[in-house]
């Protein structure tokens, strides 16, 4: 089960300079909330910037380990 | 997994067949997932017509609608075959307005498909 920690560790990876906030909605560890805010979501569409957000998370995002995500994305 | 063509002119079909198509879990009278539920209630206050696709009672199309879209969760809106985004993007959109001018603009009549 991922933590909003390893969510987070996961989204700076990808976007170091990023704000990042991540929570986990539920308490179970698989119903998140997060915000991020980077640089290099500038020019992107907001579903281009999902997208690499999804990409950042990889295996939690396809392997069924995140149910749920509620994102919000822009640049800064 | 790759998917089979038959399975893509499926999702051809469907979005081409519908000016907006909406990809769920559950139907919906009985939406069965919360995220999905809120789309429903915003095209309902949008007073569009739509169309939806129960990905629960179907894995096979479940699975390779993330491929198609490139997009891992549901639910996925589908405007005029665009895929406009998933709840936070339309929830985003709905508020700002911009639902609202793509919808009339998917209203206009266009040669039917299919």
């Amino acid at each position: 089960m991922p933590t909003p920690d390893v969510l987070q560790a996961r989204l700076l990876a990808a976007f170091p300079t990023a704000r990042v906030e991540v929570n986990d909605l539920t308490g179970t560890a698989d119903h998140f909330q997060a915000v991020v805010v980077a640089q290099e979501f500038h020019g992107k569409s907001r579903i281009e910037q999902h997208k690499m957000v999804y990409a950042a998370l990889g295996e939690l995002m396809t392997g069924g380990a995140i149910h749920a995500l509620a994102l919000t994305t822009r640049a800064p | 997994m790759i998917m089979s063509d038959d399975i893509r002119a499926r999702i051809d079909g469907l979005i081409k067949g519908h000016h907006v198509m909406l990809f769920m879990k559950g139907t919906k009278q009985f939406p069965a997932c919360g995220f999905s539920n809120a789309v429903v209630e915003i095209l309902k206050k949008e007073a569009t017509p739509f169309e939806t696709f129960n990905i629960l009672a179907d894995p096979e199309m479940r699975q390779a609608l993330k491929e198609y879209s490139s997009w891992p969760t549901f639910p996925q809106l589908y405007i005029d075959g665009k895929f406009v985004g998933g709840c936070d993007i339309v929830t985003e959109m709905h508020q700002s307005g911009e639902l609202k001018k793509e919808l009339a603009a998917a209203r206009k009549p266009v040669q039917a498909v299919g």
